[in-house]
Order: C-alpha cells, then sequence, then structure tokens
C-alpha cells in the first residue's frame, strides 16, 4: 500500500469525523463540559486543599488541578472516539469504510487526528476558563506548549486504547469499557494533592501510576520549573506505542468478524 | 390501603426488585461505582483534614456520606431507566389495559427504587466500618443513616420515575444523570461549607438542598444527634419525595391517559 493511500483515508476520516462534531454538538459535549465542570468544582470548592501543611505549589491551587484537568480532558475525547467508532459499526458505516479503504491502518489515523483536533479545542477552551478564573502563570509559553503535548499524548493513548476496545466490541454498549479503566487510570493519581500528601490506597497505588509521573511533569512545567518530563512523556509514549498494538489487533478482529 | 391494592403493589414490588437483581450490570456498578469514588476521595484529599478548621479527625469519617447520596442518584436513573423500558416495549400500555391502579404502579417501582437503595446502604456501612469509618451516633445512627438514604432514593427515584414518563425514553433519563451528578459535586460533599473560599461556590452549596442531606448524613458519623443537621436533613428528603412523587404521579396519569 502506498503512503497516499495511508494518508487520504487518514484524512478523509478525520474528516467526517471533525465534520459529524461539528454538525452534531451533542457528540462533544460531553467532553467539552465535563474538563469545565471539574475545573469549576476543583478549583471553586477545594481551593482551601492549597492551605494544607506541605502543599506548597508555586502556581495555586487553580494551576495545580488545571493540569490534571486538561490531560484528563485529553484522554476522555480519545476516549470518546471509541463511541464514535462503535456508533459506525453499528450504522454499518464502518464495515463499508473497512471494505472501501485501501490501507484500513489509515481508518485508526484517521481517528487519532481526530481526537488530536478535539483535544486541542478542549484544552485551549479550559486554558481560557482557567485565567478567567484567576489562575496564575509561572511556566513560559514554551511551558505551555509542552503541557499541551503532554495532553496531546494522553489524548493519543486514549484513543489508541478506546479504538482497540471498539473494534473488539463494535457495539456502543461497550461504553464503560471504554470509559472506566481510563477514568481510574486518571483519578488514581494525584488529582488534588501532591503525591506526598496521598493517603490509603490511593497513595499506594499512584506511585506506580505512569499517569502520575505525566501529572507531575506537567504541573512542574506550568509551575515554570520543568522537572521529571523524560519520565512523564517518556511513560506516555511507551504506552500509546503498546496500545498501537492493542489497536491495530482490534483492527484485525474487526476484519475477521466482516 | 385495600387488599387488591396491596395485592397489586406487592408484585409489581417484587417485579421491580426481580429485574434490578436480574441485571447484575446495572446493580454492581450502582454498589461498586460510589465505593470506588469513595476510596478515591478518601485517599485522595485526606490531607484536608489538616485544614485549620475542619470538622473531622478524619477525612474518611467526612467523606462517608457521599457513596449514600451517589448510589441513591444510581437507583433514580435504575428506575427510571425501568420505567423508560417498559414503555418503549408497550409493557405499560399492555398493563394500563388491566385493572391494575396508577398508584401501584409507582409505588411497585418505587418500593424496587427503596430495596436497591438499603441493600446499597448495607454495603456501604460494611465497607465503611472494614476501612475504619466510626459512627458517632452509633448503631442508630446507622439505621437512621439508611432510612435517610432510603428517603432519598425514594426522592430521586420519582423524579427519575417522572422524566421516564415525561420523555418515555431511557436515553434520555440516563442523559438527566450527570445533571444529578453535578448537583452532588455543587454542594459540601467535599469540604464544610464554611471552609469553601469561593465565594460564589459557597452560596451555590447554600442553595443546594443536596448540601443539606449530605450534612445530615454526615452528623450521625462525625458528630453524633445533630438535630438541627438532621432536621434540615429529613425536611430537604421529605420535600424530594414530595416533589418526586407528585411530579411521577402526575407524569403517570397524563402518559396513561394517552394509551
Amino acid at each position: 500500500m502506498s503512503r497516499s493511500s495511508f494518508s487520504a483515508v487518514a484524512l478523509a476520516v478525520a474528516w467526517r469525523a471533525l465534520h459529524n462534531a461539528v454538525t452534531r454538538p451533542a457528540l462533544i459535549l460531553p467532553s467539552i463540559i465535563f474538563p469545565l465542570f471539574f475545573l469549576v468544582a476543583f478549583a471553586g470548592g477545594l481551593s482551601r486543599v492549597g492551605d494544607v501543611p506541605g502543599f506548597d505549589f508555586p502556581g495555586g491551587y487553580t494551576a495545580f488541578v488545571f493540569v490534571w484537568i486538561v490531560l484528563q480532558s485529553c484522554a476522555f475525547t480519545g476516549a470518546f472516539m471509541g463511541f464514535n467508532i462503535a456508533a459506525d459499526f453499528e450504522s454499518g458505516f464502518s464495515r463499508r469504510l473497512l471494505l472501501a479503504a485501501a490501507d484500513r491502518r489509515g481508518i485508526l489515523a484517521g481517528y487519532v487526528i481526530t481526537g488530536l483536533v478535539r483535544s486541542t479545542f478542549t484544552a485551549l477552551l479550559l486554558f481560557v476558563a482557567a485565567l478567567v478564573s484567576g489562575m496564575r502563570l509561572e511556566g513560559s509559553l514554551l511551558d505551555l506548549l509542552g503541557l499541551l503535548a503532554l495532553g496531546w499524548l494522553a489524548n493519543v493513548v486514549g484513543t489508541l486504547f478506546a479504538l482497540g476496545v471498539a473494534l473488539r466490541m463494535r457495539s456502543v454498549q461497550a461504553g464503560p469499557l471504554l470509559q472506566t479503566p481510563i477514568f481510574l487510570l486518571m483519578f488514581l493519581a494525584p488529582v488534588w494533592v501532591p503525591l506526598d500528601l496521598l493517603s490509603g490506597f490511593v497513595g499506594a497505588v499512584a506511585g506506580f501510576n505512569p499517569i502520575t509521573f505525566a501529572v507531575e511533569a506537567g504541573r512542574s512545567l506550568i509551575a515554570g520549573s520543568a522537572t521529571g518530563l523524560p519520565l512523564g512523556y517518556g511513560l506516555l509514549a511507551l504506552m500509546a506505542l503498546v496500545l498501537t498494538g492493542w489497536a491495530l489487533t482490534g483492527l484485525r478482529r474487526a476484519e475477521a468478524a466482516g | 390501603m385495600s387488599s387488591a391494592l396491596s395485592t397489586q403493589v406487592g408484585f409489581l414490588i417484587r417485579r421491580s426488585m426481580l429485574r434490578t437483581l436480574r441485571q447484575p450490570a446495572a446493580v454492581i456498578p450502582s454498589i461498586t461505582f460510589p465505593l470506588i469514588l469513595f476510596g478515591i476521595n478518601a485517599g485522595g484529599l485526606a490531607a484536608a483534614a489538616q485544614i485549620p478548621g475542619f470538622p473531622a479527625d478524619s477525612y474518611l469519617d467526612f467523606i462517608f456520606a457521599f457513596p449514600f447520596i451517589q448510589g441513591a442518584l444510581f437507583g433514580a436513573t435504575m428506575a427510571g431507566g425501568d420505567l423508560a423500558r417498559d414503555i418503549e416495549t408497550g409493557f405499560l400500555n399492555r398493563l394500563s389495559l388491566t385493572p391494575v391502579s396508577r398508584v401501584a404502579l409507582l409505588a411497585g417501582l418505587m418500593g424496587g427504587v427503596v430495596g436497591l437503595a438499603l441493600l446499597q446502604g448495607l454495603v456501604f456501612v460494611t465497607v465503611g466500618v472494614l476501612a475504619g469509618v466510626q459512627f458517632a451516633a452509633g448503631v442508630g445512627g446507622v439505621a437512621v443513616m439508611l432510612v435517610l438514604m432510603a428517603l432519598t432514593a425514594l426522592g430521586f427515584g420519582g423524579l427519575g420515575a417522572w422524566l421516564a414518563v415525561r420523555t418515555g425514553s431511557g436515553e434520555a433519563v440516563q442523559g438527566a444523570f450527570p445533571l444529578f451528578f453535578v448537583a452532588i459535586f455543587l454542594s459540601s460533599v467535599n469540604l464544610p461549607r464554611e471552609l469553601i473560599a469561593v465565594d460564589w461556590f459557597r452560596a451555590v452549596a447554600t442553595w443546594n438542598p443536596v448540601s443539606y442531606l449530605i450534612e445530615g448524613m454526615r452528623s450521625l458519623v462525625i458528630t453524633g444527634w445533630d438535630p438541627t443537621a438532621l432536621a434540615l436533613a429529613f425536611a430537604v428528603a421529605a420535600a424530594l419525595v414530595v416533589l418526586g412523587l407528585t411530579a411521577a404521579a402526575a407524569g403517570m396519569r397524563t402518559r396513561l391517559g394517552r394509551t
């Protein structure tokens, strides 16, 4: 297969999915509203948690929770891509697409591109909302771009995971399977306080959760004192690599199922 | 209640309970999901107990009311979803051709909601005690907490049923779930209202009735017998029950009138 057939399929799938998102806002609203709600609930309702002894994040509590919310929104935007492909299977569109596509891997790439565009939009919206609600920025523009790049990686991880599930299940009833693992992975990280202030099983699990390192890298960027970046980016990249195999084998399963 | 009515209610409660118990994919999340979030909150926000003025020694005790409220919400969406499915499949239409009364239909459905709430509550109490939650109000406090949860589930269940009869769509009932969820988070669930620093958020939490349900349940764990908190909680729960059941009964009358 030529490179042009791969990119032609990818761009066509991405164009269709983005067009659907624009023309049917109900499809994308949850992935926008929920992060905004988290920002309101955490930055508004929990800001006094920043007064806990040992909590000394330079950018303030809003900036502290903002990083997690950006990564969470990007990962969940990826998860929602699974709903798209599952719905396409239920309507019969995906089967026709599998027949028509010259290079079927392009289908996966198309959904990944869509996820990246949508997550960028949500992240920018969140950024504006956080600034309006008083977030202090200590990092530079480059640091912010670094945070966005972490979000993109989280989005690719979420998308590839969801595609793997959706291609195997081929039904929107796979919804809980698409969301729950990502939900747990995100919440079993230092969401509201730094890692050393966590306790119980969350504290025990968070130390081994790759998302923890991504969140900490992101927080160091927004605080203007970048640390732990190789681990943060590296672990997400490794997850993306593993999940590429998961999504590709899912595609093979869908092809075999006809 | 006449014997015919009580027989109808009994059959419909049994059907509602059996249908719920035969859907492990729905029952298990309604118990595990609130417990998972309880664990995540308790571990993730444990440090909040060190904020000056925090009313409990342990955040575990403080947040223990959360699964009760969230569990009640799950029951509500299940009740609404089940009723919507009855409408979608035509079961309600067929039932309306029989002599079964509207009251029995609603009571049967709500009996299932309350039964599920009590099952959830017992599991939550067991897990809480095993995790180290201590009830300041003792065993009596546990019983009152379960009653409050059952009333809350009944109220939310009424609203779920109202949505179901109004829309006739399970999807619409499920779609309303996030709104209820938002109501929980915009309350004093994570921190006491006095410790919410952002003015508008504190105002929303003060106006939000869910805050009083949570504070009533929480008082039984961290304070003991607090008449004010309990009176407010029972008043809100009772208002929710009246509102939910009245709306559901009116909606049911309209829906059956169309049949």
